[in-house]
């Protein structure tokens, strides 16, 4: 009987002996916190030709995770690769003839794999806030300012989510070029443009990713979406779960 | 031992195994034979209990995979040499596999020694030749010291030193008294190394014996009898061995293939026909020939044959019926050259030569 300690195990060399791994989170990391500090800046320098109604509702704790757009997709890319290798390479009947138990095999994977994006997620979270602070000058927050530890931890949190909802969309369609094909475009257009429709905007509230995003604002006012914070993060981790376990069901009925 | 009781897979319309039934025993290597997409790679996928059965149950030790206690230590599989992710080092692959089974790290480097691949074990597994590719494969069988393997086409890619190796591991692992199971599409190959054969085409069992009795069985006695480049001569002598109760078919090279009538009795035919023999000769067709008229029927992915080109009557395809190469050659008495196979025979049945009875029931049987 395989035991889970056995597979996590393995599933942990597995992570850390591919590329792959180091270059999607370092990628993560560097391009969040990157285009945060871009971004920043220039609010900064142009901060004072803003419209006044704008600049009271300026959102610094925000503004500092404009990275996270392109970041997230990388720690998609992780999440899909993570999963998705197994099929690609044909791993994965050796992996289920080591370990039958199906369920076993792919929950202790994917823990692995969220517990390496939520440590990523919360570093890049955290620097991306503090660099992104350092650029905005004397329009800057204080991590010990109302609401800001928890939009910079629950930020990390987002992109900790996100890929693991990719994890559970890759498990469900197993082909790493097919799970990108729908998940990065969806994530960097679709949603987002649904969401800057009237429309459709209220529909699009309720999509993972904009739902998710609701713990990183600090200043609200004006914001569409009719509930706080956590019940934002509550709604993206309802969709993770969905993810997980339409994967797990393709998983354990399915001819590997 | 394995043990397959009525397994039968089927995708869509397409019946990839069908109903089949065999015993792999231990203490020897099992070889299991088959054309391309004859259903082998599909029936070792369902004793892993990778994929689902349609109907029909596979067993190891008397438990379907799935609910082996510790599978891993138990059996091991080599299935694709490919299926290893290229970016991960041979040490980092095999050290995954066996972290899972909870097998220690030493072990790792035990079977890359014994596979000869401790010299590249920290290397990107992308540049591996597809005979190091199998070499891992089969260090990952090996991890789990298990009972029972299995093996996959294990020595496609190897060269002849790889073959070799491969062979006489296999032989030695089934002398430990472990079950070997080896797929395989040579007959040439199986010949060599395994005690016992199982032979499909399109997913059914068309035999099940041991190699010396598919030898015994298969390799079919022929006369090869050549007259004057004269066809006249030649539909003469044909007409008149067939009278006798011989089956003819014409050879490619304009000789004709006999069987079924001893060679002292084709030179009396032919005397008392007035056609002049070139040549009169015994011979044994080989057991790739054999293994090829078993699976003929059966074959799905089949190059065009010339017409007359082996020893199929022309234009005339061969039914589909497994047990036509089993007419028991053995049977004979000494000297005389058995009956042709039923399908092949270009003339109404004659009566078979030898042991009648005996041959009817072997058919049968099948």
């Amino acid at each position: 009987m395989a035991v889970v300690p056995a597979v996590l195990r393995s599933e942990w060399t597995k992570i850390r002996s591919v590329r792959s791994t180091v270059w999607t989170l370092s990628l993560a990391v560097l391009i969040t916190v990157a285009l945060g500090v871009l971004i920043s800046a220039l609010t900064n320098n142009n901060f004072s030709r803003m419209p006044a109604s704008e600049q009271i509702t300026f959102d610094a704790t925000y503004t500092s995770f404009a990275g996270m757009s392109l970041g997230q997709l990388l720690m998609i890319v992780f999440g899909v690769l993570v999963v998705s290798n197994e099929y690609s390479t044909g791993m994965i009947r050796a992996s289920l003839a080591a370990v039958p138990q199906r369920g076993t095999f792919l929950f202790s994977k994917i823990a692995v794999a969220t517990l390496l994006a939520f440590v990523v997620g919360e570093i890049t979270a955290f620097i991306a806030f503090f660099a992104g602070q350092a650029s905005l000058g004397s329009h800057s927050a204080h991590i010990s300012d109302p609401g800001v530890l928890r939009a910079v931890f629950g930020g990390g949190l987002y992109l900790t989510l996100i890929s693991v909802f990719a994890m559970g969309c890759a498990a469900m369609l197993r082909s790493p070029l097919l799970s990108l094909a729908i998940l990065m475009p969806f994530f960097f257009l679709i949603s987002n443009i649904l969401h800057a429709v009237s429309a459709t905007r209220h529909v699009a509230n309720y999509l993972p990713d904009q739902a998710g995003q609701k713990v990183m604002m600090v200043v609200t006012t004006g914001d569409s979406r009719p509930y706080g914070p956590w019940i934002g993060l509550l709604i993206m981790a309802l969709w993770v779960i969905a993810a997980l376990v339409g994967g797990y069901a393709v998983l354990k009925e399915r001819d590997a | 031992m394995i043990e397959a009781r009525g397994l039968t897979k089927t995708y869509g319309a397409k019946t990839a195994v069908y109903n089949l039934s065999f015993q792999v025993r231990p203490g020897s290597v099992t070889g299991f034979l088959g054309p391309n997409g004859a259903g082998k790679s599909t029936t070792i996928r369902m004793v892993l209990g990778l994929d689902a059965p349609t109907s029909g149950t596979v067993t190891i030790a008397g438990r379907p995979y799935r609910q082996l206690p510790n599978a891993p230590r138990q059996v091991g599989a080599l299935l694709d040499a490919k299926a290893v992710h290229g970016g991960r080092s041979a040490r980092h692959h095999l050290l995954c596999l066996a972290q899972l089974s909870g097998i220690p790290k030493s072990r790792v480097d035990e079977v890359l020694a014994l596979v000869g691949l401790q010299e590249v074990a920290g290397k990107r597994s992308k540049g591996f030749s597809l005979g190091m590719g199998q070499r891992l494969g089969i260090a990952a069988a090996l991890l789990g010291d298990p009972q029972v393997l299995l093996f996959d086409e294990p020595v496609n890619g190897l060269d002849p030193e790889g073959i070799h190796w491969v062979r006489n591991l296999m032989k030695r692992l089934a002398a430990e008294g472990r079950t070997v199971f080896v797929s395989s599409h040579l007959m040439s190959e199986m010949a060599l190394t395994a005690d016992h054969l199982i032979v499909i085409g399109r997913g059914q069992l068309l035999a099940d014996m041991s190699v010396k009795e598919f030898i015994a069985r298969n390799s079919t006695a022929y006369a090869k009898v050549r007259t004057p480049d004269d066809a006249e001569q030649r539909e003469k002598l044909t007409a008149a061995l067939a009278e006798a109760g011989a089956g003819v078919q014409p050879e490619p090279d304009g000789a004709l293939r006999v069987t079924g009538l001893e060679l002292p009795r084709i030179s009396d035919v032919a005397h008392g026909t007035g056609v002049r023999l070139w040549e009169l000769s015994p011979h044994q067709a080989s057991l790739e020939e054999a293994y090829m008229q078993l699976t003929q029927g059966a074959v799905d992915y089949r190059s065009a044959q010339p017409p007359g080109w082996g020893y199929g009557q022309p234009g005339q395809p061969q039914p589909y019926a497994p047990q036509q190469p089993y007419a028991p050659q053995q049977f004979a008495p000494p000297g005389s050259f058995g009956p042709p196979p039923a399908a092949a025979q270009p003339q109404p049945a004659p009566p078979a030569p030898a042991a009648d009875p005996t041959a009817a029931r072997e058919t049968e049987d099948r």
